[in-house]
């Protein structure tokens, strides 16, 4: 192997209380694609940040093409050709694509000749990108063009990329991976940051695990199953959740002919599903995000009503019952959205465990509020859901998505509900964390209640569902028995195939 | 550079100590006015700040301080409920003088019949069924049609305005005024008044204020109304998927902050003020505004903001007649107060990094 692009070599950092990085060291070589690995704070992004110039290590070198490297801000670091694609947009939604563009550069060339490198790029790299076009249009997946581009006008020789699957459409994973992948043979080096295994083992050449800030291990994703890796990750034999098909009791719930109008100015309308929920089933619903999963998630919620006949629960019509009273008859649900929908992010979490549970648990006697036993709720999830904070007291917003995360899902799954609807219930939540939060999932089943997971993660849907169906602009597929579904199957059902059963034949 | 930096839960020391720092800079930058204009600061500070309460003619001024600060606290309580949940009643003023109307025609259409107590709690009916009724228009219009209540609210101050003046020389006129625009003197028709110790400023309208900071401390601390108010104002989704019903919520904060309006205007027409008259109305229902937010939409915030803002009106009159600073500059001094409140505020929510090089 020729001499590495850039070499880290015992990188450590330390903030107080925590030992962010502790004696970090790899390669990375020109033409790599070199994933990091590791659980929510195991120290991956304070290592990019450190690369990116952002952090300051307390000791440890860095080199690149050769010559010592130690960025004082980022825009040395980009002047040495580190670009970093970050997990959050920075981008204006006013203007268009060459003026944010623009906007990032040191100096930024005249708007026409800009428009123009941005089209001769995007042509380049297969990302399809209009220049004149104004970002507050654009979908996650082109907004995430938007900073690709920015990084690749720079030509720089190492990319980094923080989760930038995470908000994209399967279709736009592969639109990006095959702009990495034509990146990498031009000899650029990606790091490549990501949870999600099956996609690293896809991509990425080497990969790096970090765990508390040490690194505990090196592996060719490749060659490496994801379940070996996801134990180098934590550090221990994942747990991995035990199905046990139980058995599939009364009809809870019927949805017949369920049509509702999205509210959302640029949602998508349901039309014409129909779903029975019985009593210990997990009916997995997947499907490319925004094919109607919120409206989905907010009609069985009860955030948009729905006409008479449509949504019945125990024979009784709910269609016009609003989430209070959905959740007294057991209907619980969480949304995707976890700040601002799922939970108050300026509120404590007593506040936050309010928000919902005040009917099932009892929180509330002639409108007053029990604080205590508020409290006292909000600390049982804390302890069953290990959710990381110093207390119930705290406000929402302090906590990590992940662990915020797990304090909405348990919210949900203590309130001991017969039907709970969740939307991407582990994302942005670690391995270990994801796995606990599928197992209660799966008990919740187990002792008889109705459980929809509607998320992206077709590996998680197959994981722990025994119905499978697909959401394809706003119509349901007909459940099918996720046990034996092909690849291929689950793929023409998000494709939209809906008479399947003519095709395929019991 | 001094960059700005958002902290992950607001500070507590500063949610209490903002509104202090706010009185003490604005205290600094109104003397250094005061200055400016000629006049001798400290003794103008002492003059807004001391005299009403410590002066030799405290006697005069205390009971100016309830007359002042109860119809401020009344109104101000009912729009922090607002406030909180992102409506936005600037209307109190309209409902204020509706209310007026609504009691004193009451009492005006039973003139001169003696039974207080049936008149006086049919005037605080009507009170406060005129303010809320003045208040769910543009309640109604804003669930119904999804117009902007700002403006309805607003506008609708100027409709009142003008159906104070028609009445004050119309309707409600005093047949026995020789002419005289305004009604009868209702703080003089003994089933009316709303006085309860004239000489120490004590009227219906203390009590209420009083009796409104307890009930909205409790509705805020205990009540869900009160969490689901806060959550709407702070996630509107959140609060929606929690069950809440966006068109209610509107309805009751707009109604409430009506009703209670109401009431302050009726007891100030039927006490202090005495009659209906082209003049009646002084602002109240504006300044309340500013009330609220001083007491940062908190019941005990606000019953001590009311009393500051009484204060500095009252000590703002002595100000003028004792050193004759000019109105504008007493104006201007109240308008530094929610200026300097609404600065120190940030502190609240963020902390002030002063950073070496620039972060891109």
């Amino acid at each position: 192997m020729t001499e590495p692009l850039m070499k880290l070599d015992g990188l450590t950092k330390a903030y107080p209380g925590v030992v962010a990085n502790s004696d970090v060291s790899f390669n990375i070589a020109a033409g790599e694609v070199h994933a990091l690995l590791g659980e929510n704070g195991a120290g991956k992004s304070t290592l990019v940040k450190t690369i990116y110039g952002l952090v300051k290590p307390d000791s440890g070198t860095m080199t690149l093409d050769g010559v010592p490297f130690s960025p004082a801000e980022p825009r040395a670091a980009r002047a040495a050709g580190i670009a970093m694609v970050f997990q959050h947009f920075s981008l204006f939604e006013a203007l268009d694509v060459a003026e944010n563009v623009a906007l990032g550069m040191e100096n930024p060339p005249p708007m026409r000749d800009l428009a123009q490198r941005i089209t001769d790029v995007s042509k380049t790299y297969g990302l399809p990108l209009d220049p004149t076009r104004i970002v507050g249009d654009l979908s996650a997946g082109e907004r995430q063009r938007v900073e690709i581009i920015r990084c690749l006008l720079q030509d720089p020789k190492v990319l980094i990329m923080d989760e930038p699957t995470s908000v994209l459409t399967p279709q736009e994973v592969d639109v990006l991976f095959e702009t990495l992948r034509k990146l990498k043979s031009e000899g650029t080096a990606i790091l490549y940051i990501s949870h999600k295994l099956e996609e690293i083992r896809a991509l990425c050449d080497h990969a790096t695990v970090l765990r508390l800030g040490h690194v505990v291990g090196t592996c060719i994703p490749r060659e490496t199953s994801a379940r070996e890796m996801a134990e180098l990750m934590v550090g221990g034999t994942l747990h991995v959740p035990n199905r046990e098909a139980g058995a599939v009791g009364e009809t809870l719930m019927k949805i017949k002919g369920l049509s509702a109008l999205s509210p959302a100015e640029f949602g998508t309308s349901l039309k014409d599903v129909t779903l029975d929920i019985r009593a210990g089933d997990v009916i997995g619903i997947g499907g490319v995000a925004g094919n109607g999963q919120d409206e989905l998630l907010g009609v069985l919620s009860g955030e948009i009503r729905v006409g008479p006949g449509q949504i019945s629960f125990l024979g009784q019509d709910i269609g016009h019952l609003p989430p209070d009273a959905r959740r007294t008859l057991g209907i619980c649900a969480a949304p995707e959205e976890r700040m601002g929908h799922a939970a108050a992010p300026d509120m404590s979490l007593t506040e936050n465990a309010a928000l919902t549970a005040r009917k099932r648990k009892g929180l509330t006697k002639n409108g007053f509020i029990d604080w205590g036993k508020t409290r006292a709720f909000a600390e049982e999830v804390i302890e069953r859901f290990d959710v990381r904070t110093p207390g119930p007291g705290n406000a929402a917003r302090s906590l990590s998505g992940g662990n915020l995360q797990k304090f909405v899902i348990g919210r949900e799954i203590l309130q001991d509900p017969q039907i709970l609807i969740v939307n991407q219930p582990t994302w942005g939540v670690d391995a270990s964390a994801a796995a606990a939060i599928r197992q209660a999932l799966l008990d919740l089943a187990a002792n008889g209640a109705g459980v929809i997971v509607i998320s992206q993660d077709l590996d998680e849907l197959m994981e722990i569902s025994d119905l499978f169906a697909a959401l394809n602009e706003g119509r349901l597929s007909k459940p099918r028995p996720a046990q034996g579904l092909t690849v291929d199957e689950i793929g023409l059902m998000l494709g939209g195939a809906h008479d399947m059963e003519v095709a395929h034949v019991d | 550079m001094i960059a700005l930096e958002k902290r992950p839960q607001p500070s507590q020391f500063w949610t209490f100590a903002a509104p202090i720092v706010a009185v003490i800079l604005t205290m600094i930058f109104g003397a250094a006015l005061f200055g400016l204009l000629g006049k001798p600061p400290i003794e103008a500070l002492g003059k807004i700040f001391w005299e009403p309460l410590f002066g030799e003619f405290n006697f005069f001024y205390l009971p100016q301080l309830l007359i002042k600060g109860a119809p401020l606290v009344a109104i101000a309580l009912g729009l922090s409920l607002g406030f909180k949940a992102g409506i936005w009643n600037i209307g109190a003023e309209g409902q204020y003088i509706i209310g007026a109307l609504c009691g004193a025609g009451v009492a005006l259409a039973l003139y001169p019949m003696e039974a207080r107590w049936l008149i006086f709690p049919a005037m605080l009916f009507a009170g406060a069924f005129g303010g809320f009724a003045w208040a769910m228009i543009p309640g109604v219009l804003r669930v119904k049609f999804g117009t902007n209540e700002i403006l309805v609210s607003l506008m609708l101050v100027y409709v009142a305005e003008q159906l104070l003046a028609s009445m004050a020389l119309g309707l409600m006129k005093n047949p026995e005024g020789f002419g005289f625009p305004g009604s009868r003197n209702l703080s003089q028709y003994s089933s009316a008044s709303s006085w309860i110790d004239q000489s120490n400023g004590m009227h219906w309208g203390v009590v209420i204020a009083l009796i409104g900071v307890i009930f909205a401390y409790i509705l805020f601390a205990k009540h869900i109304l009160g969490f689901q108010i806060k959550l709407a104002g702070q996630a509107p989704r959140a609060a929606a998927f929690s069950g809440v019903s966006p068109a209610r919520l509107i309805l009751f904060c707009l109604g409430t902050s009506g009703a209670l309006a109401g009431l302050a205007g009726l007891t100030e027409v039927a006490g202090p003020a005495g009659l209906v008259s082209i003049d009646f109305n002084v602002g109240y229902g504006f300044t309340a505004i500013i009330v609220a937010f001083l007491g940062r939409l908190h019941p005990v915030g606000i019953l001590f903001a009311g009393a500051l803002m009484a204060l500095t009106y009252i000590g703002g009159d002595v100000a003028q007649s004792s050193l004759g600073l000019p109105k504008a500059a007493i104006q201007v001094f109240q308008g530094m107060l929610l200026f300097f409140l609404l600065g120190v505020d940030v502190l609240t929510n963020y902390r002030v990094r002063i950073k070496q090089g620039v972060v891109a």
